[in-house]
């Protein structure tokens, strides 16, 4: 399988296009017969932009053959989560609610991914507006594990890392509230890495929680996360949220990483994030990538963030309640889904209403209802002003860690991929999944999950690293060297252990 | 006067004997930056609807708005012209409530953290009292979009059968005023609140922070008002009266709910914490929407943006900047063209001020340009219903004129005409003169020859005047000046007459 195009890591494929062994309008038909091939089973895409990631192609391939200076990953193409508004294509969120709408204009990270000249091949699915970690929210239908075609691929950006997996993208952007990068990076045995919040723009993420939302990048591997996340990162003037500093050195760090000589690295394991609740197999894979790490010159210690126990309720409080004033807008008055009442007078507000109960799903009602709740008067100091309180003290645990290590690790979610319906009845298990990664969200402090072997139902586990604030450099240096590490010992990436999906011609 | 009629009113002089009116005030004033508060779409009074819009400022999914930094400057303008504390740092905050003319069905507003707080405006009453409004704070925040209700008989909303949206306003930056209760004034009440909100629009010309036009919603006013029983008592329950559009509704609107509000505590009754809409044509007031059950906005700090903190130089600079604000300048002027009180509020009335002080400058003296724009150009605005700055004549013209009558070569009688020919477009006044033969006539030899003529048509009064009355030789003189078509030197006229029948 090793010339087909679909098998190779985006930094391989852009070395193909750069020697011109291979075209992009090549590597994007390959990709594009692949989602014809298998997506049928998967569910990974809402939309496969065909005509449009071709005319990119081409434009490459005509510009590379006249000589131009391109971008290091033009031509490689790309897939993107529905909830990143695209020009001129459909943009659902996963929401019935925004069924049928056609952007008029495109992400900052959008436009630095066209700018680049990545060919767009399509958006991918999600739970609706990335409220879930299984994807089974979304409005369109699940998206299918590739290890496993009835389990969860994670979520809420289930279709992104399911993309990925497949073969279906080498590269995909993904976005990360509470783990939606990183925990269907685990169960796909994908790496995903949420940035420092402020690192990627935010201007055109339709937002959920516009505090703890982040795009980033979804690979197969940690240098390829980190050419995707130079390109789409540094400062924009059109979020005010957005770093206004260069970005450390990310495809350096990772390059540097993959020698693997972690000499001199303190490398702390948060005590809270492990033990009770942690299935026996990610657990035992978290303990042999210890033992790696150590066996590359780092130094492990424990380290105690104590304030992490608080860190999902505060979060289910702040996410809910930002999200209910984000999501007002999907009223069916200027876009979207407009829905009439069934009888009675054809007021605003009854539109409004009727729009709403109609296109909203049952998690975005809940979540909507708990935060309009939360903000209400009389409860507002109980509710989000003490969840704001939790999350300084949780910035504080961190503080006090990276004091002591140079990064922090963990599982990144504490089971593998589950059955489809097993947790939809039950909110409070789906939540737990994001135990591991809301800390992070809550802090604003980048993190990154990779695959770190197969658990005992032979499903994949990730492992996350989290970094101080706009240290991301180190992710890619820990994660280089922990991958490189990894597949020594497997003779290869984890995903040639996955089942071949099959072709359905 | 129909569905209002029945609301029972107690005359406002009895009601302000017997209760104590206490106001406050909300006045909004537009900006007038080149983009929105939030975005980069140009604000342009009159454009096409929906054409001055961007993904923000329809709140697209996905849009975030960044903040105007001019915007932020006008408010600490307006901050510092208010005698505020400007805050070192403070933030947005959304206010949540679903309407459509607010695309986002939140307004990006300030909360607890204002820019600007604690100040004071003193205001000057109609009789050069000054009043102290006590300011509460200045926030900024963004306006909303504007409904146009279609079909129904009234535009309002009730009966239409369906509205359009225009979101050219929607994301207009707006400085909202809050006053602190304002007390103590009385029976003056709706005077002090009149004069407070024509002092507010004043100061933001003067700052050049909007055009500050009423008739636009540039500036808008919302009036609370409460009674209470004596000044001693705890404050009654207020009533906040929005759509208060001109100065005069302002008054009054005041003078209305002091009178129903009056009328409902005389019966026993309570009043209802409620907002109620002021309607020009009928100056009553209604009920709109019962605010008791307090409208929850659900406010919090707005995580789209990050706190804005003014560095103190940056506030310095800004107040080293601000112009002289209209009462120092008023009463700077006032000082220096000795003129009387009643005199000066009289042009500050009239708008004729900055006419006056140019007209001051270009050479005339201050009793003479207040007598030509008091005067003869009052009169041509206002029977030609136009506003005294904009009737065709300059000061300089008017300067020029008054230079001409000071040099003898016109009097006052060929001055009205020559500026009846400045006003006909007819050039300057000296063109004017020249152009229509108007100089006053010095030649002896001609005024004694109509002079001749007109004591020979009139011999009886000759001979009055020869018996020592000279009551009537105004006859004699008044036919000269009609035979000269009144160019000729009255005075000059007189002597020769005297002499000639003498």
């Amino acid at each position: 399988m090793t010339n087909d195009l679909t098998r190779l890591s985006a930094a391989d494929l852009a070395a193909h296009l750069v020697s011109g062994e291979v075209s992009s309008v090549e590597a994007t038909q390959a990709h594009l017969d692949r989602i014809g091939d298998v997506d049928t089973a998967v569910h990974a895409f809402l939309h496969v932009s065909t005509e449009d990631a071709l005319a990119t192609a081409r434009d490459i391939d005509s510009r590379r053959a006249a000589g131009e200076d391109l971008h290091p990953l033009a031509g490689v193409p790309i897939a993107v989560k529905d909830v990143v508004v695209t020009k001129g294509l459909p943009t659902t969120a996963g929401s019935k609610i925004l069924e049928g709408w056609i952007p008029p204009y495109d992400a900052t990270l959008v436009e630095r991914i066209r700018a680049a000249g990545l060919p767009i091949l399509g958006k991918t699915n999600m739970d609706e507006f990335a409220m879930g970690s299984s994807t089974e929210h979304s409005a369109y239908g699940n998206t299918h594990n590739p290890w496993d075609l009835d389990r969860i691929p994670g979520g809420s950006g289930g279709g992104s890392a399911a993309a990925v997996a497949a073969y279906e993208a080498p590269l995909a952007i993904g976005t990360d509230t509470g783990g939606s990068i990183r925990q269907p990076g685990a169960v796909t045995g994908t790496v995903g890495v949420k940035p420092t919040y402020g690192g990627v723009s935010r201007y055109g993420l339709i937002a959920m929680a516009s505090s703890l939302d982040q795009a980033g990048p979804v690979t197969r591997t940690v240098l390829d996360s980190a050419l995707l996340h130079e390109l789409i990162g540094g400062h924009d003037p059109r979020d005010s949220t957005s770093i206004n500093e260069d970005l450390p050195l990310l495809v350096d760090a990772a390059r540097q990483g993959a020698i693997g000589d972690l000499r001199g690295l303190r490398v702390g394991v948060v005590s809270e994030l492990s033990g009770e609740g942690y299935q026996e197999g990610v657990s035992a894979r978290f303990a042999e990538s210890l033992d790696l790490l150590r066996s590359l010159g780092a130094e492990i210690i424990e380290v105690s963030c104590p304030h992490f126990k608080y860190a999902l309720g505060a979060y289910y409080l702040i996410m809910p309640s930002e999200a209910s004033s984000n999501l007002a807008k999907f009223d069916g008055m200027r876009f979207g889904l407009r829905v009439e009442p069934e009888d009675g007078p054809v007021t605003a507000e009854r539109v409004m209403s009727a729009t709403r109960g109609q296109g909203f799903g049952d998690e975005v009602k809940r979540r909507i209802i708990l935060g309009t709740y939360a903000l209400s008067a009389g409860y507002y100091d109980a509710y989000y002003g003490s969840a704001q309180k939790v999350r300084t003290l949780i910035q504080r645990d961190f503080d006090a860690a990276f004091a002591q290590a140079d990064v922090l690790v963990s599982p990144t979610a504490p089971t593998t991929a589950f059955k489809f319906g097993e947790k939809l009845d039950d909110p409070l298990a789906m939540y737990l999944n994001d135990v591991a990664t809301i800390p992070a969200n809550l802090a604003g402090v980048p993190g990154m999950s990779l695959p770190n072997g197969l658990s005992d139902d032979g499903l994949p586990v990730g492992f996350q690293i989290l970094a101080p604030a706009k240290a991301d450099d180190r992710l890619y240096r820990v994660g280089a060297a922990l991958e490189a590490a990894l597949e020594n010992t497997w003779g290869g990436p984890l995903l040639a252990k996955a089942p071949e999906l099959e072709v359905a011609r | 006067m129909s569905a209002h009629a029945t609301v029972d009113l107690v005359d406002y002089d009895e009601a302000v004997r017997r209760y104590d009116p206490v106001i406050g005030i909300e006045v909004h004033v537009e900006l007038g930056t080149k983009t929105k508060m939030f975005c980069a779409a140009e604000v342009e009074f009159g454009g096409e609807p929906n054409t001055q819009v961007t993904p923000v400022s329809l709140g697209l999914p996905g849009a975030l708005p960044v903040v105007n930094g001019k915007a932020v400057e006008y408010a600490i303008k307006i901050g510092l012209a208010l005698n505020c504390q400007i805050a070192e740092s403070c933030r947005f905050a959304r206010k949540n409530y679903f309407y459509p003319d607010v695309p986002k069905n939140f307004q990006t507003s300030q909360y607890d953290e204002p820019i600007a707080f604690d100040g004071y405006l003193d205001v000057e009453l109609e009789d050069g009292t000054i009043f102290r409004v006590d300011i509460e704070r200045a926030h900024m925040e963004e306006d909303a979009g504007k409904n146009t209700h279609v079909g129904g008989a009234t535009g309002r909303i009730h009966g239409a059968e369906y509205s359009l949206v225009d979101y050219n306003r929607a994301g207009i930056p707006l400085v909202e005023i809050v006053t602190r209760p304002i007390t103590g004034a009385g029976e003056r009440a709706p005077e002090v609140a009149r004069a407070y909100v024509q002092t507010l629009r004043d100061i933001f010309r003067a700052l050049d922070v909007s055009e500050a036009r009423m008739e636009r919603g540039n500036v808008r006013a919302d009036v609370n008002l409460s009674l209470r029983a004596t000044p001693e008592s705890p404050l009654g329950t207020r009533t906040e009266t929005k759509n208060v559009n001109s100065f005069r509704s302002i008054e009054r609107a005041v003078r209305y709910e002091v009178s129903r509000q009056a009328a409902v505590l005389d019966e026993g009754g309570t009043v209802i914490q409620e907002t109620r809409h002021w309607h020009e044509d009928t100056s009553v007031t209604t009920a709109g929407r019962v605010k008791s059950d307090a409208e929850d906005y659900r406010y919090f700090p707005e995580p789209d943006l990050v706190p804005v903190a003014p560095s103190r130089d940056w506030v310095e600079q800004i107040r080293a900047t601000l112009p002289e604000l209209p009462v120092a300048r008023r009463n700077r002027l006032q000082g220096e063209w000795g003129y009387a009180d009643a005199e000066m509020r009289d042009v500050v009335n009239a708008g004729a001020l900055d006419l006056i002080e140019a007209t001051v400058a270009a050479g005339a003296s201050p009793a003479a340009a207040r007598k030509w724009w008091m005067g003869e150009l009052a009169r041509y605005a206002k029977t030609s219903d136009t506003e005294i700055a904009e009737i065709a004549v300059t000061p300089a013209q008017i300067a020029q004129l008054q230079a001409l009558v000071d040099s003898g070569r016109i009097n006052d009688k060929l001055a009205r005409q020559v500026l009846e020919g400045v006003l006909a477009g007819e050039g300057d006044p000296e063109a004017v003169v020249v152009a229509r033969g108007l100089e006053v006539v010095s030649d002896d030899g001609a005024l004694l020859e109509a002079i001749d003529a007109a004591l020979a048509a009139q011999p009886d009064i000759v001979e009055k005047v020869r018996s020592g009355n000279m009551g009537p030789i105004g006859a004699i003189i008044g036919a000269v000046m009609k035979a000269t078509k009144g160019q000729a030197d009255a005075g000059r006229v007189r002597e020769l007459v005297i002499e000639r029948i003498g």
